[in-house]
């Protein structure tokens, strides 16, 4: 069914066709209109869920981690520091090993105080054990909420689905729904390994001390280090059923061919532009008029941001020229984290192109054409390096 | 890729007794009952289990006498607080190293 909505039904709707089970969510500032999508859902009887209203997203993130540890699917949404506030149980869902799906329409962290868009939320968030994955349209909204839980099931890590606020999450774009039972087809129910249950009672994440410990029949249990361990070799594994999940995606529903790196103009490219989100299709009318002047350049939308893809980045930038990562975050006192992630992942490419970092739409503010025409002309006619430091774009004083 | 392959490693135990792990290494008093003050034993008669009722980790028996078992018992106090007779003390851990010596 195509039909024309906001960014946030399009979540919404991918969330009601997923059939969970457990919403538990926060409807004050910074919620979106996601959660009331859903509660619209529930109350009118098209989603036979449980909507809990709590009193903070801390208390949104721990009625989901026991939702899904009783072998509930589960869904969450926020937005800047309402994420923030829940972090410490969002450490918890992933060393839980719990696949929880959440939504995040990305906004700007006071302070100052600013509810607009900008990275700054999910990527202070990229060390937590979550997959981060993003959008750049309404679709991929859709699609990617379809695909988190599938992916969250299958590899038990909990999936971040981030999307541009007030960009994506307010506007409206035509989309394709799909009908249930093509999602019931890709998403079977949850079946859980290890979960709640009173004929046999477990302990979950009891203490854990420095060194390994027998259990009750005196086998070694695993200890901090090795649990640790495992998360962070399931999280490098999970980038190949990305692709397996993208592939199976595009059998049943037509959309696939991109789980990582979404390119526009690259395949002869020596410029390659890198971002996230909806800037990425933004770039295409620049990128159409620099290649109208003969500038062999293109741009690429990174899909999946935790775990990071750096093979298949390393594959798709060896051998350009220059790539420029344009960044709607900061690690602060450092440089942009996508920039110094992606040269961490080009270190042991053949050959190494030169990188460019560029800050902008910070708090929201206004990403004109112009500004990223000439900041890429800019970085393509300045051969010598122009720096590790991060070019901020848009400022007005 | 099955869903066997991951997650292989986890926090999860089958709860009872040293699941936790030796907690009584933590310890550095140690709670003492005296059987003379105490009621259930002094009485015979099943009755008080105070300690028994408070002890967060389930270390004190309700039987006559009552007994902690120190593998498990942190040294907390709770029992000694809770005791209504005073026969609970809470002695250092140090006097029985030099006694076993």
């Amino acid at each position: 069914m195509h039909v024309i909505e906001s960014g946030n039904v399009a979540a919404a709707t991918g969330v009601k066709l997923a059939r969970v089970q457990v919403i538990a969510a926060y409807p004050i500032t910074p919620q979106t209109p996601l959660t009331e999508k859903l509660s619209e859902f529930v109350e009118g009887g098209e989603l036979p869920a449980e909507y809990i209203p709590v009193e903070s997203e801390h208390s949104a993130m721990a009625v989901c981690i026991a939702a899904s540890t009783a072998g509930a699917r589960a869904f969450t949404a926020t937005s800047a520091n309402g994420l923030l506030y829940m972090n410490e149980q969002l450490h918890w869902a992933a060393g839980s090993r719990l696949p929880l799906v959440m939504c995040v329409a990305n906004r700007g962290v006071g302070a100052p105080w600013t509810v607009w868009n900008d990275h700054q939320d999910t990527i202070s968030q990229r060390d937590l054990g979550w997959i981060q994955l993003y959008c750049a349209d309404h679709q991929q909204i859709h699609d990617t909420v379809l695909k988190a839980f599938k992916l969250a099931e299958t590899v038990s890590i909990p999936v971040m689905v981030c999307y541009d606020g007030y960009l994506l999450s307010h506007t409206y774009m035509p989309f394709e729904l799909p009908e249930q039972e093509e999602v019931d087809a890709f998403l079977p129910p949850f079946a859980p390994t290890h979960f709640l249950n009173p004929e046999a009672p477990r302990n979950f994440n009891s203490v854990t001390l420095p060194d390994v410990r027998p259990d009750l029949h005196g086998n070694t249990a695993p200890g901090y280090m090795e649990i640790r361990k495992t998360l962070q070799g399931d999280l490098r594994r999970s980038l190949t059923e990305i692709e397996a999940i993208d592939e199976a995606f595009g059998e049943i529903f037509g959309r696939s061919g991109t789980p990582f790196l979404e390119p526009y103009c690259c395949d002869d490219a020596d410029y390659v532009v890198l971002c996230m989100g909806s800037l990425s299709y933004q770039l295409h009318d620049v990128i159409d008029t620099l290649r109208d002047e003969g500038v062999k350049i293109g741009v690429m939308g990174l899909k999946v941001y935790r775990p990071f893809p750096d093979a298949a980045i390393r594959e798709a930038l060896c051998g350009r020229k220059r790539v420029i990562v344009f960044e709607k975050a900061l690690s602060y006192g450092n440089q942009g984290a996508l920039y110094a992630d992606v040269k961490s992942a080009l270190y042991s490419a053949e050959t190494r192109p030169a990188v460019n970092n560029y800050i902008l739409g910070l708090g929201g503010r206004e990403i004109k054409t112009q500004h990223l025409y000439d900041a890429l002309t800019e970085s393509i006619n300045n051969e010598a390096a122009i720096g590790d430091e991060p070019q901020w774009i848009g400022l007005k004083l | 890729m099955s869903k066997e392959e991951f997650c292989k490693m986890i926090s999860v135990s089958e709860p009872g007794p040293g699941d936790g792990g030796n907690t009584g290494s933590w310890r550095v008093r140690r709670p003492v009952i005296d059987l003379e003050k105490c009621i259930p034993a002094k009485t015979g008669k099943p009755a008080c289990f105070n300690c028994w009722l408070y002890c967060p980790d389930g270390v004190v028996t309700k039987t006559l006498p009552p007994t902690i078992d120190y593998t498990y018992c942190k040294g907390c106090g709770i029992c000694a607080e809770e005791c209504p007779s005073g026969a609970i003390t809470m002695v250092d851990e140090a006097s029985f190293i030099k006694e076993e010596k």
